[in-house]
């Protein structure tokens, strides 16, 4: 399915959305939320060939690419991560490769979820947005080279 | 200075809760606007100002490398460097301040003695023993130690409870068997074990037995001696001390048989081209300058225990842990991992099927630190079947109020996450 709107768009969209929650234990209730309506990733892709390391919370990552464009499909065992990882995919599943390779992702400073992005974090979060980019980046490099 | 003058009146039969926590001044910071609930203390604990202190006023006025100077500040570190091992002697009992090693901590401890024991004593096909319940630090240095000599490092099993007995390790133990290495209290259960009977069991056969004491001596009186273990390794930085000093007392009779563990300056006796003769104990284990600075801060801690007194904190925290137990098990849903006693300030749980992770984060943003994940302790969370826990630790200033606001939040928690 193809996004009717950019990242940005959506971007903004999620900012307003945690704007509505004054108290951060709303904002991670919201999270867990997003969390749950995620769709669940196949079960045949919950193995260590789609998983994404990190040392307390797993994420799968599944991700294909179609016409110039590159889905994701992910989960995770813990639900505040697979609210941010639910959060990453619809932002970024479906868009051209070109700009989720390029895309900085600053709703995530905006919600004020960035600490749950830094180094010593080790819920797999930063190395899936790194993948999610290189899978972005390597597409959009075979589509130049089959032009 | 001597710091204990600097103290304020203590009643030592009870503790003084409140004045103790005036001692450590980042108790009174607060985390995502709540005041801070710091339960993270089996990872590292709080400083108190005297400990602050001593480091400040030895580089103000003492700063210089100890040891062959004949200046008088140089004589002044000296000083005030053996005056630290002394403390420490004391603080475990020790026979003989030769008998206390300083290090960087309870694995460069381990290490040290791993790195010169089993290439002296051991050979192919040679064991040394160890528990399902040892944080990694007591268990990889002894396995990188092995494949050097073709030794096998072998394991100890734990029932559920987590506590490790003597029979248990009497049962594992063979004749290749050539040392024995043991948690005083298991860093991710607070399970306390009786090291003396291990000792014993041990020493029946002949065989050596290191202890890691690491998250023992913030709780308890620590009698080394009393243990009759060879070695024993504890971390400055988990006893209210700075960071980067350890200790490793081992027994003048082991300590005399081991080897140089790294070579350098202030371990020799005399070096030419041709060979060395290495110092005596303890300084043929100390090479390289010392960590002054940590020394100085780590006596200043050992006092600071001493004042508060080592057993009015051991009767405050049995009360304290007995009041957490009680406390825990009252959230919906909760489980605690491991024995209930005897135990030492350290509680592993879960919330309902709830991932450690989340409850952790959730506490955080109530301005609770916990520690969240396997605690280093893999094989042990392997054997209870679980990928980690939320793990609660206290320290002799943590309160009842400290409890009681991480049973409300994780009955908060609970509800969001169940």
């Amino acid at each position: 399915m193809i996004p009717e709107q950019t990242i940005l768009e959506i971007e903004e969209e999620i900012v307003e959305e945690f704007s509505l929650f004054d108290d951060w234990m709303d904002k991670y209730a919201y999270l867990i939320d997003i969390g749950k309506d995620l769709s669940d990733l196949d079960e045949a892709y919950k193995v260590d060939a789609f998983r994404v390391k990190g040392c307390q919370s797993n994420v799968w990552l599944r991700s294909w690419t179609d016409a110039g464009r590159v889905y994701f499909a992910a989960d995770s065992d813990a639900m505040i991560t697979r609210g941010l990882v639910g959060l990453l995919v619809r932002v970024l599943s479906g868009q051209p490769s070109e700009d989720v390779a390029n895309a900085p992702l600053h709703f995530v400073d905006r919600i004020g979820l960035r600490r749950h992005l830094s180094a010593n974090r080790s819920n797999g979060l930063s190395a899936m947005i790194g993948r999610m980019k290189a899978t972005a980046a390597m597409a959009g490099e075979t589509a130049n080279e089959a032009l | 200075m001597n710091p204990t003058e600097s103290y304020h009146s203590l009643a030592t039969t009870s503790l003084d809760i409140e004045a103790i926590r005036q001692d450590f001044p980042i108790l009174q910071r607060t985390i995502n606007g709540h005041p801070l609930v710091y339960l993270d203390n089996a990872a590292t604990s709080q400083k108190p100002q005297v400990v602050l202190d001593s480091i400040v006023g030895y580089y103000t006025s003492v700063n210089s490398n100890v040891h062959r100077g004949v200046h008088q500040l140089s004589q002044l570190s000296t000083d005030a460097f053996e005056a630290a091992r002394e403390a420490v002697r004391r603080f475990i009992r020790a026979a003989n301040d030769y008998e206390i090693v300083f290090t960087r901590g309870t694995t460069d401890s381990v290490n040290l003695v791993a790195g010169t024991f089993i290439p002296t004593f051991l050979g192919p096909g040679d064991e040394i023993l160890v528990t399902e319940v040892e944080h990694h630090s007591n268990i990889v240095p002894w396995q990188i130690a092995a494949k050097r000599v073709d030794a096998v490092v072998r394991t100890v099993h734990v029932g559920q409870d987590g506590i490790v007995r003597a029979e248990q390790v009497a049962a594992e133990l063979t004749d290749r068997t050539k040392f024995v290495a043991v948690t005083h209290v298991s860093n991710s259960l607070g399970t306390v074990n009786d090291v003396r009977s291990i000792a014993d069991t041990v020493h029946r056969a002949g065989i050596p037995l290191l202890v890691d004491g690491a998250q023992a001596v913030p709780h308890m009186a620590v009698d080394v001696v009393a243990l009759d273990c060879d070695f024993y390794c504890f971390s400055g930085h988990k006893m209210f001390g700075p960071t980067g000093i350890g200790v490793l007392y081992g027994k003048e009779d082991w300590l005399d048989r081991l080897p140089p563990y790294q070579g350098g300056g202030g371990m020799i006796d005399r070096v030419t081209i041709d060979g060395t003769t290495f110092g005596d104990l303890p300084h043929k284990f100390e090479a390289g300058t010392p960590d002054m600075s940590g020394a100085v801060g780590l006596q200043a801690a050992v006092e600071y225990m001493e004042f508060v007194g080592l057993d009015a904190i051991e009767a405050y925290e049995t009360e304290l842990v007995a009041y957490t137990s009680a406390s825990l098990k009252s959230v919906e849903g909760l489980r605690i991992l491991g024995a209930d006693a005897p135990k030492a300030g350290v509680f592993s749980f879960l919330v309902g099927n709830a991932h450690p992770f989340d409850t952790g984060s959730l506490l955080d943003q109530l301005g609770i630190a916990v520690r969240t994940g396997h605690h280093c302790n893999q094989p042990l969370m392997d054997r209870l079947e679980i990928p980690g826990t939320v793990r609660a630790s206290l320290a002799l200033y943590n309160t009842r109020e400290d409890v009681d606001r991480l049973v409300d939040a994780l009955n908060k928690v609970r509800v969001m996450l169940i």
